[in-house]
């Protein structure tokens, strides 16, 4: 397995790049160094000898990718592409284009959003499988028709509605919970609860229907039968041996995510103003900070290799059967 | 059998949920505050974004002026109940002395002409005993040496942020301060976007900034990070003694003296800019441009814009008091209820960071922010516009004792023609065709109904603009003196837009009769170079197209992003444009200098985007600029307004109204367009407002309760379909 992982390790490396080379290419596309420098500088009385110096300071007044003027290897080298890509890959994020520390604001910021993402995920688990258990038991009835017809339902609104609607039932009209707002350390759950109950409530229409349907699909196998055969009670055939064996495709959807929890939700931090990551890419965009949107992108395509690897290594846990070569 | 009622699941449930309501104590279960601070002096606000500078060489935008100017305290403020707005000291002890010399540096009489002024000074004295907030730049060993420099970099290990450094001190604010920020402005790695402005009037600036740059250089081949800007001198800028300095202009600026007013002027103590600039700072985000240092009456102790910003009282502050003169209106609303007493009222500001303009409306509703804008999809639930125009609170406020202040802004938005393009701006060599585009623009004027877009698109919240200037500057006329006459006629004791038909006839007087274009035989195609781009852009956009086929003239809609518009903006490749402008300070010039001919974008980079130039208007400029507020200066605008009104470069939009609530325990709320540092004058009914909070925000439970019970008797016949489903045999 060890060389497995090390091969993966390796593949990653060139994806890493051209990862970084789209991210740069469509950078640069929308937005050029000058254009950069305006929105750093503001609108109004911004000198060219302002721009040009800005841009100085930053590397950006160098060319983008090939350098025609230098020689030998600094052809490659001494260019925008180079000189902010290369640190990447030793995890040094640098200074973002308004002088912050990325790698310092990704570490603030990160925790945050896993207080809201870690949370919804283990309640939107623990509700979707209770909830679709409970169908696949009562299949074939109404409570089953209709608990699709909820959960198709549900999963026709959009995210925005649950999030507005839900500061505005819990928050403003029962006055239970802080409509947005955040507070570090133990205080934080005050205001975690509203956005993980709602994270948890819009998740329940397609992650219930999902695991019905892998529930439904064990449910007529043979094994199934068996047990039945057996004299084994429904629970016990539910809870033994269905949802076990339901449990293989429900892990690889849960352990692919596990990594980009900590890029967090853009929507639901935006609305309930927690200091995430969630928002901290769009910001960036927004703001034309190159160097955030270079680092985001980058440490979203690390942590998505890994949750991938994470995976394939989580299959030789749960399912004997398999073996990674 | 008895059994323990953990083991039951409902039971556990039920003790559950009374723990963590019983734990929500006597506060509103919904209240974001800490309960010491909502029944304190403290007040709450938000930010939508978060300032970008909080370094005063830098900051330019009024979410940065918002907190800064409460910390920073340059020699003069604007006076807070007075208008029009006047000038007052702040740390100054008086207003500057100013001395006009002529080229032979003989000084001049003050009301000498502009033209024989080859030099201004002024001379500026500050008040001793103004003593900075608590600072670790100032922290002092017991042999006299600083506390924190020189640092090294493992001396920072653990240190995030500026209250890391534990121990603080002050010292008192003195004259080489201004002066030192005078050279921050110069110094290029500070990109302080005041400096070419001030390069045109201080003397020795430009010079300065040369000299600068290369000590930088040298400073940064030697490893050294900060560049002392003592030693270097600037001309135009003397220290005269502790507490006096100069500044030397090089030609008559009379609107220089409300620059002094910003914080571009603000003092700037050198040990800040020296401890902030030390190794491994700004890898800690350590730096002067987020944590600014001043005199002010409130220091920034937390500075978190990823969650909230946080001002506290300055315990060093000099003192001030509240203002005792105002209007007799004034002292009806209140705002004389405090004169003379020592400011600032509050102890601490608490600004949460709201990206979404719904919940921060809620909040505010809940009475948890103290005062608020209010976005459009909030409009109707607030306000009611009445027959007459104007604005009043809807019931629900009323019955909440929300206030509404409103005042038109100091600022404009307009649609621009680009006077370079040939089709609306005119061949320049040909009167003939010059005459053609004008009478163009003048039917366009007429068609585009700004009273229309006002209604729709900003409820109501504007005053259709007939000149460049807004009401609150000098110069601006009201009534039927103010009308544009191409665009309007006076009837009834009002201004009424001018018919359709008449702009028809002047289109057709321009060549293209029925908007068809005798080039081409079909519609007279123009472009609308515009960065509004999606789907909340679409409905404004048609509107655009709709008022120009109104005459049959095509409108063609060239959306960007705002990058590109600007590039088209100084290549002048752009036809029609939007654009607007916030006042810098409440002088004419500061909006006439928007159409003055060597602004030109094109040609010049500067602000004239229409890229307007004509002789007359150039010449009452230079005139105008330098004039006292008076009849004369008066009517050389009044000629100016009318040169505007008839060449048309501009559809003279509106000018926006800023509408604001605030609760009843919010006093000395008053909106002024050029102050910022307005923080200081508020007043907050802690107590009152505890007590309202508690009143709206009551929680209501039976609706869980109701959920709750509902769940539970559906689940009774699942679970006896369950039991029977157990006990049935097999099939």
């Amino acid at each position: 397995m060890m060389a497995y992982i090390v091969r993966r390790v390796l593949y990653a490396i060139p994806i890493l790049i051209g990862v970084n080379l789209l991210t740069f290419v469509l950078f640069f596309v929308v937005n050029s160094p000058d254009d950069m420098a305006r929105m750093h500088l503001g609108v109004k009385r911004v000198s060219d000898q302002a721009i040009a110096e800005w841009k100085a300071e930053r590397g950006y007044d160098k060319p983008l990718v090939w350098n025609a003027e230098a020689e030998g290897l600094a052809k490659l080298t001494d260019t925008i592409f180079f000189d902010k890509s290369v640190r990447l890959f030793a995890f040094d994020f640098g200074q973002s284009d308004s002088g912050r520390n990325i790698g310092h604001d990704i570490a603030q910021r990160m925790w945050p959003s896993l207080a809201i993402a870690v949370p919804i995920m283990l309640v939107g688990l623990a509700v979707n499988i209770s909830f679709s258990l409970l169908l696949a038991f009562f299949r074939g009835t109404y409570l089953d028709f209709w608990g699709v017809v909820l959960c198709v339902a549900m999963m026709s609104i959009s995210g925005l509605f649950y999030i507005i609607g839900g500061q505005v039932l819990l928050g403003k009209l029962l006055n239970l919970f802080p409509i947005s707002g955040y507070a570090p350390g133990p205080d934080a759950w005050r205001f975690l609860v509203l956005p993980v109950i709602i994270g948890a409530i819009s998740g329940i229409g397609s992650g219930t229907r999902w695991y019905r349907t892998l529930f439904l699909e064990e449910v007529g196998k043979d094994f199934v039968r068996t047990a039945r055969a057996k004299g084994l009670s429904e629970r016990a055939v539910l809870f033994g041996h269905v949802l076990r064996n339901a449990l293989i495709p429900i892990l690889t959807g849960v352990v692919v995510v596990i990594p980009t929890l900590f890029m967090g939700s853009l929507l639901l931090e935006s609305f309930f103003g927690i200091p995430g990551l969630g928002s901290y890419t769009i910001d960036a965009i927004s703001r034309q900070d190159f160097a955030i949107v270079r680092a985001m992108v980058f440490l979203g395509a690390v942590l998505y290799i890994l949750g991938l690897l994470l995976t394939d290594i989580s299959y030789t846990l749960v399912d004997p059967r398999v073996r990674l070569q | 059998m008895f059994k323990r009622p953990g083991h039951n699941p409902f039971r556990l449930l039920l003790l559950l949920t009374l723990l963590v309501l019983g734990g929500c104590g006597d506060p509103p279960w919904n209240d974001p505050w800490p309960s010491e601070d909502v029944s304190g002096s403290v007040f709450f606000s938000s930010f939508a974004e978060r300032p970008k500078y909080l370094d005063p060489a830098r900051s330019y935008s009024s979410n940065e002026w918002a907190f800064i100017s409460q910390v920073y305290e340059p020699p003069l403020q604007y006076h807070y109940l007075k208008r029009p707005y006047e000038l007052v000291p702040l740390t100054a002890d008086g207003m500057p002395e100013v001395r006009h010399y002529d080229a032979a540096g003989r000084l001049l009489p003050a009301d000498a002409p502009a033209e024989q002024v080859a030099t201004t000074e002024y001379l500026i004295h500050i008040r001793p005993g103004i003593r900075y907030q608590p600072h670790p730049a100032f922290a002092r060993t017991a042999d006299g040496g600083y506390r924190y420099w020189p640092l090294r970099e493992e001396d920072l290990a653990e240190r995030y942020t500026l209250a890391d450094f534990p121990e603080t001190d002050t010292r008192e604010l003195v004259a080489a301060d201004y002066a030192y920020q005078i050279k921050r402005l110069a110094f290029p790695p500070n990109h302080s976007p005041l400096a070419g402005l001030l390069a045109e009037h201080i003397e020795g600036f430009a010079a300065f900034a040369k000299a600068a740059a290369e000590q930088a250089r040298r400073d940064r081949d030697a490893g050294r990070l900060w560049t002392d800007l003592r030693p270097l001198q600037m001309d135009g800028v003397q220290v005269i003694d502790r507490y006096t300095y100069s500044i030397r202009l090089k030609d008559s600026y009379p609107q220089f003296i409300y620059w002094l007013a910003t914080n571009f002027f603000a003092p700037m103590p050198w040990e800040a800019e020296r401890f902030h600039a030390q190794p491994g700072m700004a890898e800690r985000n350590i730096t002067l441009n987020w944590y600014p240092v001043g005199t002010g009456p409130f220091m920034l102790t937390e500075n978190n814009p990823n969650l909230r910003m946080v001002l506290e009282r300055n315990p060093n502050f000099h003192g001030e008091r509240y203002p005792t003169e105002g209007s007799e209106a004034d002292r009806a609303r209140g705002l004389l209820d405090d004169a003379g007493k020592p400011m600032p009222f509050i102890d601490k500001a608490v600004y949460a960071l709201e990206k979404e303009a719904i919940p921060r409306w809620n909040k505010f509703l809940q009475g948890y922010y103290d005062s608020s804008g209010i976005a459009s999809d909030s409009f109707d639930q607030a306000v009611q516009l009445a027959a007459d125009g104007e604005a009043r609170l809807t019931p629900e406020m009323r019955e909440k004792g929300i206030a509404l202040d409103t005042a038109v802004e100091t600022s404009i938005y307009y649609l621009g023609f680009n006077m370079r393009d040939p089709v609306v701006g005119g061949d320049p060599d040909d009167p003939a065709d010059q005459e053609r585009a004008r009478k163009l623009r003048q039917a366009i004027a007429i068609a585009v109904d700004w009273e229309e877009f006002i209604a729709i698109f900003n409820n109501g919240r504007g005053l259709p603009a007939h000149g460049p200037l807004p009401p609150g500057i000098f110069g601006y006329r009201e009534g039927r003196e103010g009308i544009n006459p191409v665009v309007y006629r006076w009837q009834d004791g009002k201004a009424v837009r001018r018919s359709i038909e008449e702009a028809k006839r002047l289109l057709a007087e321009a060549g293209y009769a029925d908007g068809i274009d005798p080039a081409t035989g079909n519609a007279l195609v123009l472009y609308y170079d515009t960065a509004l781009s999606g789907p909340g852009s679409k409905s404004i956009l048609q509107w655009y197209v709709n008022q120009f086929r109104k005459l049959g003239i095509s409108l063609v809609v060239r959306a960007t992003d705002y990058n590109r518009f600007q590039e088209k903006m100084l290549k002048g490749t752009a036809q029609l444009f939007s654009w607007g402008w916030n006042a810098d300070y409440p002088d004419p010039e500061n909006f006439l200098f928007l159409l003055y001919g060597p602004n030109g974008k094109v040609e010049h980079h500067g602000e004239n985007a229409a890229n307007f130039a004509n002789a007359e208007f150039d010449a009452l400029f230079e005139r105008m600029k330098n004039l006292p507020n008076g009849a004369e200066r008066q009517q050389v605008i009044d000629r100016m307004v009318a040169i505007l009104q008839t060449e048309s470069p501009w559809l003279f939009g509106y000018y926006p109204k800023a509408f604001s609530l605030h609760h009843v325990w919010y006093h000395n709320a008053l909106p002024h367009l050029m102050a910022n540092n307005t923080l200081k004058y508020k007043r907050i009914d802690g107590a009152l407002r505890a007590r309202r909070q508690k009143e709206w925000n009551q929680p209501v439970t039976w609706p869980l309760w109701t959920l709750l019970g509902l769940l539970v008797l559906s689940a009774v016949p699942a679970i006896r379909d369950y039991r029977a489903r157990e006990r049935r045999r097999a099939r």
